[in-house]
Formats: C-alpha cells, sequence, structure tokens
C-alpha cells in the first residue's frame, strides 16, 4: 500500500489523467455554480445532518450487512456478506445520490429536476425525491429501456414524473444521457441535472462518488463490529460506476482487494457487450475524459447488456484511474453468469437480486476457489430485482425446457 | 495569417458584415460536399463551417442530429474530410473552419489532426466540448500551426469570462444566441439582445459572430445589428433534407444558392439599416 493520502479529484477536476470538464460553454456557469455550493455545504454540519437524516428516515440507514451463510457453505471458500443496497428505498442505491443532490437543487433554488436512466432505478430514485419536495422532475429514458423495463415507467409516472422516450441512436442510457444533457443546456437557468451515476463533467462524479460513499462507511463499521477486522475482498458491479465506487472508496487507503465486474454481454470476443474498461479506449463521451467503447474513428460503439444498468459505453472516469493505478481490477461478466447467479442468490439466500448486482454475484464462482475459510468478502447487492422478473422468468423458462 | 483571419480583417475594413454557412462534412452525400459549398460561396458566405459529424452531437438538436448520422452512414471519418476540404481547395480559397466534438479528434491524435487540417487547407476550428479549461495544449498547437482556434460564448457566460474568451479566440468569437442546442426557432429570443450588446462592450479584440437559431432572413437582420456578421447552419441543413431526400426532383444546387443569396441582401441592409 501507498503511504500517500488518496486525494482525488484535483481542483481541475481529474483523477490522473482522467476526468476534466469537456462541455459546452453554456453549461460551464452551471457547473461551476454547483460546485461551489457543494464545497460549500460539503462541510455545512447543518446541510449534513438533513442528509443523512433522509438516509435514515426516508431511505432506511444502514442498510444491513448480511452473512450469506448457506452461499459461503456452497463455497466452502471466505466468508461472503452482502450489503443490502436493495433494501433501500426505492429498490436500489440510487436513493442515496438522488437525495444528496435534491438537497443541493433545492439550495441552489432550482426548482425543475431533470435526470438520465437507464434500468429506471435513478430515475425512480429521482422521482420519488421530487415528489417529496415538490419538484418538477422530467426523466429521459431510451425507448428500448421503457420496454424492457417498463415497471419502473409505471413507478415514475405514478410519482408524477414525466418520462421522455429517446428514439435516438441505441435509444438507451447513453442517449437518454445525450437528450438530458441537451435538456440541461437548453433550461439551464431553473434546471438541476440529478447525473445518476459517477460519470458526467466535474463536479459530478466526485459529488455523486461523495453520496455514495456512505455505503462504505457503514460497510467498514459493520464488518468491525461483527469480525473485529477488515474485508480480503470487495466485489460490486460497474455500469457507470457509482455503487462500486461508493463500497470502494472509504476502503482506498487499507490492504482491501478490490474487483469491478462490467457487463460482459453476450461475450467480450463478440460486439456485443458493455465492458468498456476491459475493451475500450481512452476518450470523451458525456464530459469526461475516460475509458470508452469506440470505433477507430472515435465513433461510440453501440453496447449490449441484459441489464439496462450497465448498458452503457462509458464509465466514470474514477474508475479509469483505479484501473490505470492498479488499484482496483475489473473483470467482465456475461448475461448468462448473471442470471444464473441472480436465480442461485434467489434460492439459496431467498434474495432476489437486481441483473444489476447479479454481475458482483457471479464472480463469487471465480473468485471463491481460491480463498481461505477465514478470509472475508463483501458484495455489494446494489437492488433488488423486481424490475428484472420478466426477463429473469424467461431465461428460467428456457432452461427448464431445455 | 491563415484566409479566416485575412478575410475578417478584410470584411471589417470594408464595413462588410460576414455571413458563416454551416454543412455537415458529407451530407446529403460526400460528393456533393464540395458542390454545395461553391454555390454558398457564389451566393455570397464569406466563410464555410463544416461540420465533422459525431455519434453523439450533445449540443445539436434534431435536425444537425440527423445529418451527422447521414454523413456517418455516408462513410465520412476525419480523413474523408481532408480529401473533401483538398477537393474544394482545388477552386476556391474561402475560409473552411472544422466544426466538430471533441472525441474524434483526441481519437484521431490533436498533433496529427492539426497538422492535416493545416496540409488539407483548414483555416479554423470550432470544439463545442471543448471549453477553455480543456484547450490549453489544443490551442498552444492550434496557434504553432496558423489554424485559428474558435471559442464559443454563452448567454450564461460571466463578463470575466467574456474577456478570457476573447484572449483566447482566433478569429472570431462564436457567440451562441441563447442557452440552447443548435436548430431553427422561431424567433431570436429577447434575452439575445441583451447579451450580445454585453459581449459588444466586453469583446475589444476579435470580432462577433452569432450562431444557434439564426433560421431566416428576418433573423439575419435583426441579428446583424448587434453583431459582425451571423452563421447559419440548421435552417441549411433543413433546406438540403427537403430538397434532396423529400422532394429530389427539385434542383437542389439552385435552392441552395437562391436561400444563400437572401441571406445575403438580408445581411447587407440590416447593415445599412444599422448605418443609417
Amino acid at each position: 500500500m501507498t503511504n500517500t493520502k488518496y486525494n482525488y479529484p484535483d481542483n481541475r477536476g481529474y483523477f490522473g489523467e482522467f476526468g476534466g470538464k469537456f462541455v459546452p460553454e453554456t453549461l460551464i456557469y452551471a457547473l461551476e455554480e454547483l460546485e461551489a455550493k457543494y464545497l460549500e455545504l460539503k462541510n455545512d454540519p447543518a446541510f449534513q445532518k438533513m442528509f443523512y437524516q433522509l438516509l435514515k428516515h426516508f431511505a432506511g440507514r444502514p442498510t444491513p450487512l448480511y452473512f450469506a451463510e448457506r452461499l459461503t457453505e456452497k463455497y466452502q471458500g471466505a466468508k461472503i456478506y452482502l450489503k443490502r443496497e436493495d433494501l433501500c428505498h426505492t429498490g436500489a442505491h440510487k436513493i442515496n445520490n438522488a437525495i444528496g443532490q435534491i438537497l443541493l437543487a433545492k439550495q441552489l433554488g432550482k426548482n425543475r429536476i431533470i435526470a438520465e436512466t437507464g434500468a429506471g432505478q435513478h430515475g425512480v430514485a429521482t422521482a420519488t425525491v421530487a415528489a417529496k419536495l415538490g419538484l418538477e422532475c422530467i426523466v429521459y429514458m431510451g425507448a428500448e429501456d421503457i420496454i424492457r423495463q417498463k415497471s419502473n415507467v409505471g413507478r415514475m409516472k405514478l410519482l408524477a414524473a414525466e418520462v421522455r422516450s429517446v428514439e435516438s441512436g441505441t435509444k438507451t442510457l447513453k442517449d437518454a444521457a445525450n437528450e438530458a444533457i441537451r435538456d440541461w443546456v437548453t433550461n439551464i437557468r431553473n434546471t438541476h441535472y440529478i447525473i445518476g451515476s459517477v460519470i458526467g463533467p466535474h463536479p459530478y462524479p466526485m459529488i455523486v462518488r461523495d453520496f455514495q460513499s456512505v455505503i462504505g462507511i457503514e460497510a467498514k463499521s459493520q464488518i468491525l463490529e461483527i469480525e473485529n477486522r477488515l474485508p480480503d475482498y470487495l466485489l460490486a458491479s460497474v455500469g457507470g460506476g457509482s455503487n462500486s465506487i461508493g463500497l470502494f472508496f472509504n476502503f482506498l487507503e487499507d490492504d482491501v482487494k478490490m474487483i469491478g465486474l462490467e457487463a460482459g454481454g453476450e461475450g467480450i470476443f463478440t460486439d456485443k457487450h458493455a465492458a468498456t474498461l476491459s475493451k475500450g479506449s481512452p476518450g470523451v463521451l458525456h464530459g469526461n475524459l475516460s475509458y470508452l467503447l469506440q470505433d477507430a474513428n472515435g465513433q461510440i460503439l453501440p453496447t449490449h447488456s441484459i441489464s439496462a444498468g450497465l448498458d452503457y459505453p462509458g464509465v466514470g472516469p474514477e474508475h479509469s484511474y483505479l484501473k490505470a493505478t492498479g488499484r482496483v481490477q475489473y473483470f467482465a461478466v456475461s448475461d448468462v453468469e448473471a442470471v444464473e447467479a441472480a436465480i442461485e442468490l434467489t434460492q439459496t439466500e431467498g434474495i432476489i437480486p437486481a441483473l444489476e448486482s447479479a454481475h458482483a454475484l457471479a464472480y463469487l464462482k471465480t473468485l471463491l476457489p481460491s480463498t481461505s475459510k477465514n478470509e472475508i468478502v463483501i458484495l455489494n447487492l446494489s437492488g433488488r430485482g423486481d424490475k428484472d422478473m420478466d426477463t429473469i422468468l424467461k431465461y428460467f423458462e428456457e432452461r427448464r425446457t431445455r | 495569417m491563415n484566409r479566416l483571419l485575412q478575410k475578417m480583417s478584410e470584411l471589417i475594413k470594408n464595413k462588410r458584415k460576414a455571413l458563416a454557412m454551416f454543412v455537415t462534412a458529407g451530407y446529403p452525400t460526400i460528393k456533393l460536399t464540395p458542390q454545395i459549398v461553391f454555390e454558398l460561396e457564389k451566393a455570397g458566405a464569406d466563410i464555410i463551417e463544416l461540420g465533422i459529424p459525431f455519434s453523439d452531437p450533445i449540443a445539436d438538436g434534431p435536425v444537425i442530429q440527423i445529418a451527422s448520422q447521414v454523413a456517418l452512414n455516408n462513410g465520412v471519418t476525419i480523413t474523408k474530410i481532408w480529401e473533401i476540404v483538398r477537393d474544394i481547395r482545388l477552386s476556391s480559397n474561402i475560409p473552411i473552419v472544422l466544426m466538430g466534438y471533441y472525441n474524434p479528434i483526441y481519437c484521431y491524435g490533436v498533433e496529427k489532426f492539426l497538422d492535416a487540417a493545416a496540409n488539407a487547407g483548414v483555416d479554423g476550428l470550432v470544439v463545442a466540448d471543448l471549453p477553455l479549461e480543456e484547450a490549453d495544449n489544443f490551442r498552444r498547437s492550434a496557434v504553432a500551426k496558423n489554424i485559428s482556434q474558435i471559442f464559443l460564448a454563452a448567454p450564461t457566460t460571466s463578463d470575466k469570462r467574456l474577456v478570457e474568451l476573447d484572449n483566447a479566440t482566433s478569429g472570431f468569437l462564436y457567440c451562441v444566441s441563447t442557452t440552447g442546442t443548435t436548430g431553427i426557432r422561431n424567433n431570436v429570443p429577447a434575452e439575445a439582445v441583451e447579451y450580445l450588446l454585453r459581449c459588444k462592450q466586453l469583446v475589444k479584440k476579435n470580432p462577433i459572430l452569432v450562431g444557434f437559431g439564426i433560421s431566416s432572413s428576418a433573423d439575419v437582420r435583426n441579428i446583424s445589428r448587434y453583431a459582425d456578421g451571423v452563421i447559419v447552419g440548421s435552417a441549411l441543413i433543413d433546406l438540403i433534407r427537403k430538397n434532396y431526400f423529400e422532394i429530389p426532383k427539385n434542383n437542389l444546387l439552385q435552392e441552395v444558392y437562391n436561400f444563400v443569396s437572401e441571406l445575403r441582401i438580408s445581411l447587407n441592409n440590416g447593415a445599412n439599416n444599422e448605418a443609417g
């Protein structure tokens, strides 16, 4: 371990060579305003108190750190603990960031909220906090995702959010983000854009990370209380990378191995995956310099994942940095491995996980045989699988008839 | 001094307003781009902006988004754009400014890109998502290769920053008329006037050209009172779309010529009114 303090991003919004602020001029003022307000409130006890009160009483934190006894028994290796973000209000870790950012929006005096969403979890979380605070909310969602995550679309509408279907490009998360940025450029004066992951221009990757870092702060004190020691491994799925950075951040200076699992789709040697760090190269998308899935001419490639929340050609710049330094390792997990892992957890522990989180679960099969029984793994169970029932059941039925 | 800087000083000397026309490179076809450029010049355009198509153009409205996609489907790459520029340069000396997004340039390699641009006969660059904060190295290299890097200003740009942009930009300052993306609008919003007066007061070193939402002769007349010139893009792209894809029997080049001639006359009239 290095002795130097981890202190990123720098004042230009860079994590090493990744990050920055690659945006049209119109947005610069809003990003500066947001950064100034955030830095002011970050150390404001009244704001922090308000944030933690809502995390506790509205989101239901702290979430349990749950010992998965039967899963541990099955693999005969390290003890497996699940950080139960699936038990958060609205069903995923996304609510942590949504609460933090809507409080920021209030302080900025912005009364119109926009968001992009893939699986719909961030959209639902944003619509929820907007409903709670009585703010207008518009969620951009790719037309393809609207079909595959129907139940979340219904939830957003019931929460009085307007869901705008995005028909451009690949009609998924990337295009929803494009459309949200266009809206923001247009309505910049009264609108706050709640980005759902550790992506976008500075200061977003920092702000979203800080709000999500509550996951790792809790997990650390919980494991110390239960086991009286730090874990050996942390596992989390990586799309944009907010649940993983949320878990990892508070352990970065500890002697703990960290592994991020990307969406391998139909295989990383096909063109149907979203394994940005495993297969991509550095480039600029949605305001930051990070790893990207792009062609030889710098055009962004279409991606594929069975999980809409991981179906994104970019990744947060901090993950690119953590990969470059070797602090975190990243691997890809295929669609089939993820669904199998989801079914496995359901039937051994009675927990139906989101397909995003199932990517981390699938890696247990690879990791556990090389571990010993006195080691500890903490896996971020970032969301619950209700939204994925159609997809999981379809696979389950097909498997039974094979 | 490149062709753009020469042209701008000539226009100022002659008290003539600049008409810059934007067209996506390779739209509607690669072959037609040089011919469209020649019509634009013939009809009175002073500067040509060639769009480098990108898969995710966040500063563009639907009209240019679609044109970018068509151009990409036509096989336009940066390498192809050098061929298009060379074709134009065989018979025209009109200043050419490339406008695009940073990723294709970054992927191509910044130094290599600027060298190739200079060799092909490009005079200026507008990179929509490369603000002052990220542009240091890029700008140094562009200056060294005698290419003007043109910065954008927006209604949300502070006074202090407008002065910084004036110091950094070369050729002209590209003033975005309104908060929003490129596209056709019914009229230029009232906030534009206040902002352009602010620009006029603070931007001392460079001419001001106004773009985004400038679609009609009326817009051109109105805006030219507050600026040194205008940039028209989406309205031209939409005209090309109509006369190439929708009513292919029309004479596309003639329609382009007629449209731009009218803009030119409006621009001159607007300028005369201001003088009188």
